[in-house]
């Protein structure tokens, strides 16, 4: 299973203070937006595990066990809980009954699920950014959005029809927490600006 | 519809001339019109000749023998003030509203210079005199935007945001429909009198952000008053082709949007959904009304013209008490 992987890296990351593992990818086709009933839907379930090896694996396992689908991890060894423990935030894809029996199977195994159910990466927003984004260090520009806990990127694009040098649009599918989204698009229009490029925001809400 | 009016036409443009041709289709009498140079000014309440002196502001480039300062002090009910918008003091747009309105005259405005630079001047002067001020004209075009506003009554307004610039949006859906890039489409938009030979007040977004303060001062109610310095404004020369290909590859397009609430004004380029309402084609203009108890209105139609325009205008003549 994926989140299996995912889990192993994300234990071999300890130079990070917050590292996370992000499998976007996996999310497929699915519309994650609806919030229809019994459609797959993105949950955040919170833990606090004991700094030994091998926990953090052992707190997925019931999430695939469970069909669900995992979305992202974040290990947040930085941050240790005064009782010594790691804090976990888990951004996992499943449907609302799959949703309640991952977390009575944490439960039950023991793992201490400080929060469940509130959405994580709930909305997603594109964005297009304009200028001179190659010589502007694009990897630096995708980093420095990763880096932000609100948002995600889930899907880039490039359009550089002059090549390398002159002026490029690139557009970027943005996975944001509920609630999230003008945060994100803040802080990407503050890295556009330091680097003098120009961002096509979307309408958001309800409008357009 | 109220009884016919004896209308003042200052500015002889697009949107005058068009009042003087039609007010007598509407019922009215047009008894005095002025140019920056020249005027023409009625004996009686017959009114002047419209048809001549439109023929001769063609012919001669002026509107007739007398000053233009005559107009302004012609025995009219209602002066249309279609002089050119000005920014700052939003003269002489403003002075002509404000000697009609001390003169206990009505003002009908389609120039946008004083409710977009000096929204709290014209309601003080408004407020001291027998005269009211309407500009219907000033925002969109024909559509009826600013008296839907007051039919649902401000309060219940919480946004208005739209296009409002036909030249902009015909140059941002001609690139994205032929794939053709902003000079291009600029030069073809200038050879059809879409886009002026300087067409910076419109793509650069400063036509649309005025019209949305004029919005945003008339949801405030007065509580704030809003000039164009407050507005966040961006036009649309940075947006490249690229930008408007990797938009329609995601079901998107580019259009230049404004919006304008109680807490401020911001024109940009934005993304919306190519099967939105807000992604009118063509010089088209449209907005949209987000409501407390009426749901989201959508209003669509022309946005600029000269007898567009006008009948804006008249409408606003036949509001008058």
């Amino acid at each position: 299973m994926t989140s299996a992987l995912n889990s192993e890296s994300e234990t071999d990351a300890e130079s990070d203070d917050r590292t996370r593992s992000q499998s976007c990818g996996s999310r497929g086709d699915s519309d994650v937006d609806t919030g229809a009933d019994g459609q797959p839907q993105p949950h955040t379930i919170r833990l606090e595990l004991p700094d030994q090896p091998g926990q953090l694996l052992a707190a997925l396992e019931p999430i695939s066990d469970n069909g669900g689908n995992l979305l992202s991890i974040f290990h947040e060894r930085g941050n240790v809980t005064p009782r010594g423990r790691i804090p976990v935030e888990v951004d996992v894809e499943a449907t609302p009954d799959r949703f309640d029996a991952i977390v009575s199977a944490l439960r039950d195994g023991g793992v201490n699920v400080v929060q469940a159910g509130a959405e994580h990466y709930a909305e997603e927003v594109v964005v297009l950014l304009v200028g001179h984004l190659v010589d502007t260090d694009l990897s630096d520009t995708l980093r420095r959005i990763e880096q932000c806990p609100a948002a995600s990127i889930a899907d880039f694009s490039l359009n550089a029809p002059e090549g390398r040098t002159d002026t490029s649009s690139a557009r970027l599918r943005i996975a944001t927490r509920a609630g999230a989204t003008a945060e994100a698009l803040e802080m990407v229009s503050d890295i556009a600006e330091e680097k003098e490029l120009h961002v096509v925001e979307p309408l958001t809400g309800g409008a357009a | 519809m109220s009884d016919g009016k004896r209308l003042a036409v200052v500015g002889a443009g697009a949107v005058g001339g068009s009042v003087v041709d039609l007010a007598a289709e509407y019922g009215h009498t047009v008894v005095a019109f002025a140019d920056s140079s020249s005027a023409a000014v009625a004996g009686d309440d017959s009114g002047i000749d419209a048809a001549a002196a439109l023929d001769r502001k063609a012919d001669e480039g002026t509107v007739g023998d007398a000053d233009p300062d005559d107009a302004l002090h012609a025995d009219y009910d209602v002066l249309v003030e279609a002089t050119p918008t000005t920014l700052g003091d939003a003269e002489p747009g403003f002075s002509h509203l404000q000697t009609a309105l001390e003169r206990d005259r009505h003002v009908v405005l389609a120039n946008k210079g004083p409710v977009a630079e000096r929204y709290g001047d014209v309601r003080d002067l408004e407020r001291n005199s027998a005269g009211q001020v309407r500009f219907e004209a000033t925002v969109g075009g024909a559509i009826p935007i600013v008296s839907t506003v007051e039919d649902l009554s401000p309060s219940h307004v919480t946004a208005a945001r739209g296009i409002l610039n036909g030249t902009a949006n015909f140059i941002l859906s001609r690139m994205a429909a032929e794939g053709i890039d902003y000079e291009h489409v600029l030069a073809e938009a200038q050879d059809l009198g879409v886009a002026e030979a300087d067409p910076t007040f419109d793509v650069e977004g400063t036509d649309a952000a005025l019209k949305c303060v004029i919005l945003a001062n008339v949801l405030s109610e007065g509580e704030r008053e809003f000039t164009l310095s407050d507005a966040d404004v961006e036009g649309i020369t940075n947006v490249p082709g690229s930008a408007l290909e990797l938009a329609a590859e995601d079901g998107r397009t580019i259009r230049l949007v404004g919006e304008a609430t109680r807490d401020g004004i911001r024109v940009g380029p934005r993304l919306v959904p190519q099967n939105a309402a807000l992604a009118v084609t063509g010089t088209r203009n449209i907005v949209q009304l987000e409501t407390t108890h009426a749901g989201q209105l959508n209003l669509s139609g022309r946005g600029a013209g000269g007898p567009e325009t006008a009948s804006a205008v008249l409408g606003d003549v036949g509001r008058l008490e």
